[in-house]
């Protein structure tokens, strides 16, 4: 009779620390991913405004300056597929994120090359509105870096946490995988350096 | 699988190797006390420095918004805004639940300079502002080596900007009772230094008399105070002791420290 009891207790002692592990495990996971979900809505939200200023700059530099098809097309077409790639949040795979950089690349691409062509035109670069828009896309740029880096560390942590025992017994169960990260720019994915 | 994993931290070590992630050893530390104007560089007289540092203080106590100013020789391979941004997180600058920092940094032997925004000042700092007070503030006075005034003409149009988007709150407490610290300390040496001189007093009056300490004591209160009314005139004299607060105020009023704020990298860069 007493000994029964004994069992059962240990029984529940047991249940109950593996029930603590559990959830413990599990809220953890969670608030690591939120925390990653949070800086990628930063990165598309910095990335989508640097969208947002394409139409008026275009404009600008077309209203400014008899200005090669060209490269404006290339901007104008390169914005338009940018837009097409779409990253669910609880999609964060490594594919996702790389096509999202694949397709945010060639627009820096375009953009490089057009801020490239505009040092051959001087009465752009004297022009009070250009100037306006290029140091806002320069700041763009920046902090477009600094929200990937921060998406980067946050899913570093995400990463390294599911990998860990006991976690990764438990990450597949709770449907959690592993995050991709921004990788290094390869040279003409490079941020223009805009230079006055 | 172990290739995929491997492929994905030498993802990873690449893209920490090209981000130019400035370490915090390379950053100078801290300042002890704080301050809000670092003149690493040795270009500010004393004097200078005090001015903006003043400047400054009575900005952050009366906005809560923490405009820093650091000058040093160079940020070494670092470009210059990467290497205010990793300072800008390292301090804190601005207050935690508000980001309303801002940093003027300029590295004198690179020639390049920045101003780096917290996020609560993008609004009223946008990246095109902070370009125009670099190209024709800052620039034009850096360039004929008036370091003090460009300095001093960028803060004040970046004040004029800000002011009015926040205003110091509740979450200063923590400063003021650093500011009232000194002065409770001021006025109990005061307190102390007149009533040792006062016991000094006593003793020797009541040597001289062969008298007790206490009965001392008493004879010279009675002798001061008939004295008082005679000349109490000259006791008002006394009032300008209350001008001693304002050279009180004045090393009470230091700079609190930085509240721990944040930036998401917005402002702007240039040279000179």
């Amino acid at each position: 009779m007493k000994r029964s009891f004994i069992i059962i207790g240990v029984i529940l002692l047991i249940a109950f620390i593996i029930y603590r592990l559990f959830a413990g495990t599990y809220n953890q996971m969670v608030t690591e991913d939120e925390n990653v979900k949070n800086k990628w809505a930063q990165v598309e939200n910095q990335y989508q405004q640097r969208m947002d200023l394409i139409p008026n700059l275009v404009n600008t530099v077309k209203g400014a300056a008899e200005f090669e098809k060209g490269t404006l097309t290339a901007v104008v077409e390169a914005r338009a597929s940018a837009t097409q790639v779409k990253v669910d949040p609880s999609q964060l795979t490594p594919e996702n994120i790389q096509k999202f950089q694949a397709a945010q690349g060639q627009l820096s691409t375009a953009l490089g090359r057009l801020l490239m062509v505009v040092e051959n035109y001087p009465n752009l670069k004297a022009n009070q509105n250009f100037l306006e828009l290029q140091a806002t896309l320069e700041g763009t740029e920046r902090r477009i870096a600094v929200a990937r880096k921060d998406f980067n560390d946050a899913a570093q942590a995400f990463n390294t946490y599911i990998r860990k025992f006991p976690q990764t017994l438990l990450a597949g169960m709770f449907g959690f995988s592993q995050k991709g990260y921004f990788e290094a720019e390869k040279g003409a994915e490079k941020a223009p350096e805009v230079k006055f | 699988m172990l290739k995929q994993k491997l492929s994905c931290m030498v993802a990873v070590l690449f893209a920490m190797l090209f981000a130019h992630l400035v370490s915090a050893q390379e950053l100078p530390p801290l300042p002890n006390p704080p301050k809000l104007v670092n003149d690493y560089a040795g270009v500010l007289t004393d004097e200078q420095r005090q001015l903006l540092e003043d400047k400054l203080v009575a900005f952050d106590d009366s906005t809560s918004t923490q405009i820093a100013i650091v000058l040093i020789q160079s940020t070494g391979v670092y470009p210059v805004d990467d290497y205010a941004i990793a300072l800008f997180r390292e301090w804190g600058i601005g207050r935690k639940e508000k980001n309303n920092g801002a940093l003027i940094l300029a590295a004198m032997s690179d020639r390049r300079m920045t101003i780096i925004t917290g996020y609560g000042l993008e609004g009223s700092l946008p990246d095109a502002i902070c370009k125009r007070i670099i190209e024709l503030v800052i620039k034009p006075r850096f360039k004929e080596q008036n370091y003090y005034e460009g300095l001093d003409a960028a803060t004040t149009e970046m004040m004029q900007r800000v002011k009015g988007e926040f205003t110091a709150d509740e979450s200063y407490s923590s400063n003021d009772t650093n500011s009232i610290l000194p002065a409770i300390v001021i006025v109990l040496a005061i307190f102390f230094l007149i009533f040792s001189v006062r016991i000094a007093r006593v003793r020797r009056y009541a040597q001289l008399n062969n008298i007790g300490f206490w009965t001392a004591w008493t004879l010279l209160n009675a002798a001061d105070r008939a004295n008082r009314g005679n000349r109490g005139s000259n006791w008002s004299g006394g009032s300008s002791w209350g001008g001693g607060s304002s050279w009180g105020g004045g090393s009470s009023g230091g700079f609190g420290g930085f509240g721990g704020g944040s930036t998401g990298g917005g402002g702007a860069t240039g040279g000179w």
